[in-house]
């Protein structure tokens, strides 16, 4: 359990200043609203032909968008920070194994990334006057979809915080890695914002927790040679 | 000596393989169901063997990434690295090849939501990925360690890509070849010709890959040992 101290010490960090946290909510946020003034009141027209609202087709995408983009800035940041003062020499030295650094960051990400997504629903709700119809399904997709995301991520992250472009890069080979996660659980946010039921996306579901459980034993074994000196 | 006979026996085999598809081989479809000009068809010979050749050169960015991480023997990093240069270029190929056809057949160079279409892009994209990484790293070491990684990472993401893929909308337009095994008919002859053509034609450029890196690195070390 000593990756907990781990996460502990980045969340502590984090709430002194919220700065990160701060920024990806805010981030979040505009993208919405870029949206929403994007597809002005088009978005709520009813077209027949498709018996849905166009706001149902764009909804998904729109918030996942606003989900990964946030994302990527908590993750680009999540190993900067530990360069100064040569924090990560600090990490490496503590009496615990590699992989508990990696565990203790994906906790304090995920927290973090968590917050910025119970944030972002409710301003995208308002913002589109939309109703989610199954909101406990939801939260199932959006837990799964982000756990893909920040175990990957957080390995990336690591990866790409040792490269000159650290944060250029990131997302440049983070996204088509993420692929199975974006398209399954945009897919599956669909159905379940238009009251579809969980058995509808077993299969989107699958995908999601197969590819979790792939890239969290993976990354427990690969992670340590991309801090390693 | 070997190399010789590696590049000669490429060459030979490709001028086979070109002259069986424009001169010997059957359209491999039946001109009633073929979209467009049936004798389009033919690039099939090429579009088969180019692919399931940049899934091989992936396969073994993916064994090279991992004997380097078991290793750490420079010789596995310039494995993987030419294996990975090559493959992009033979996705790119594949792309190329099946947008020319697609043009032709389905009247469209790129249908957005066909599995075995967004597949192969997703499998460029990743390994032009794979490079940027090399390219953002300056101390070799450093870099076949973190380039390893994404390798191994990176190859893992393909069959789940497929898989999702393939949820999101299970149609394809894409052809499936349907062959007659037992007979060795010209179609199964020339595409078998075509298939170790250019698997001669994968290994002996990353052959030439190799040998490129590894003069590199020969010059590198004169130019040292000029400056002391």
């Amino acid at each position: 359990m000593k990756f907990l101290h781990i996460a502990w010490k980045d969340l502590k960090a984090e709430f002194r200043t919220k700065q990160m946290l701060n920024s990806m909510m805010i981030f979040a946020f505009l993208v919405i609203v870029i949206f929403s003034f994007a597809f002005g009141n088009e978005a709520s027209i009813y077209v027949s032909v498709i018996d849905k609202k166009i706001v149902d087709l764009l909804a998904p995408g729109m918030l996942w968008i606003a989900f990964t983009f946030a994302g990527m800035l908590g993750l680009s940041r999540s190993f900067a920070g530990e360069k100064e003062d040569g924090c990560l020499e600090g990490l490496k030295l503590c009496p615990v194994d590699r992989s508990d650094i990696y565990n203790g960051k994906v906790i304090s990400n995920a927290v973090l990334m968590f917050l910025m997504e119970i944030t972002t629903i409710p301003v995208f709700v308002v913002l589109f006057s939309y109703e989610i119809k199954n909101i406990p399904g939801l939260l199932l997709v959006v837990l799964l979809g982000t756990l893909g995301f920040i175990f990957v991520g957080t390995l990336l992250s690591a990866l790409t915080v040792n490269t000159r472009t650290r944060e250029i890069l990131l997302p440049v080979i983070l996204f088509p890695v993420l692929l199975p996660v974006i398209l399954s659980a945009v897919t599956a946010t669909g159905v379940m914002l238009a009251a579809g039921s969980i058995s509808e996306i077993a299969g989107e579901l699958q995908i999601l927790a197969i590819y979790d459980v792939i890239f969290f034993i993976v990354a427990q074994l690969v992670f340590e040679y991309t801090i390693e000196d | 000596m070997l190399k010789k006979i590696l590049y000669s026996l490429t060459t030979v085999l490709l001028l086979v393989s070109i002259y069986l598809v424009f001169f010997y081989a059957p359209i491999p479809i039946n001109p009633a169901t073929a979209g467009g000009d049936p004798a389009n068809f033919k690039i099939f010979y090429f579009h088969l063997p180019i692919a399931i050749s940049a899934y091989l050169a992936f396969a073994i960015v993916f064994i090279s990434s991992i004997m380097y991480l078991k290793t750490k023997e420079q010789k596995w990093d310039i494995r993987a690295l030419s294996a990975a240069e090559v493959g992009v270029i033979f996705a790119f190929l594949t792309l190329a090849s099946g947008s020319i056809w697609a043009r032709s057949a389905w009247g469209a160079y790129w249908v957005t939501w066909d599995v075995r279409l967004n597949t192969s892009l997703v499998l460029f994209l990743i390994y032009i990925s794979y490079l940027m990484v090399r390219q953002a790293v300056e101390e070799p070491e450093k870099r076949a360690r973190l380039s390893a990684v994404f390798g191994i990472v990176g190859f893992l993401g393909v069959p789940l890509s497929f898989m999702s893929i393939r949820l999101w909308n299970k149609t394809t337009v894409h052809p499936i070849a349907e062959l007659n095994y037992n007979t060795f008919s010209p179609l199964l002859t020339t595409l078998i010709i075509n298939f170790a053509a250019f698997f001669l034609l994968l290994a002996s450029l990353i052959t030439l890959r190799i040998g490129i890196e590894l003069l590199k690195e020969k010059g590198n070390e004169l130019k040292r040992k000029q400056n002391i």
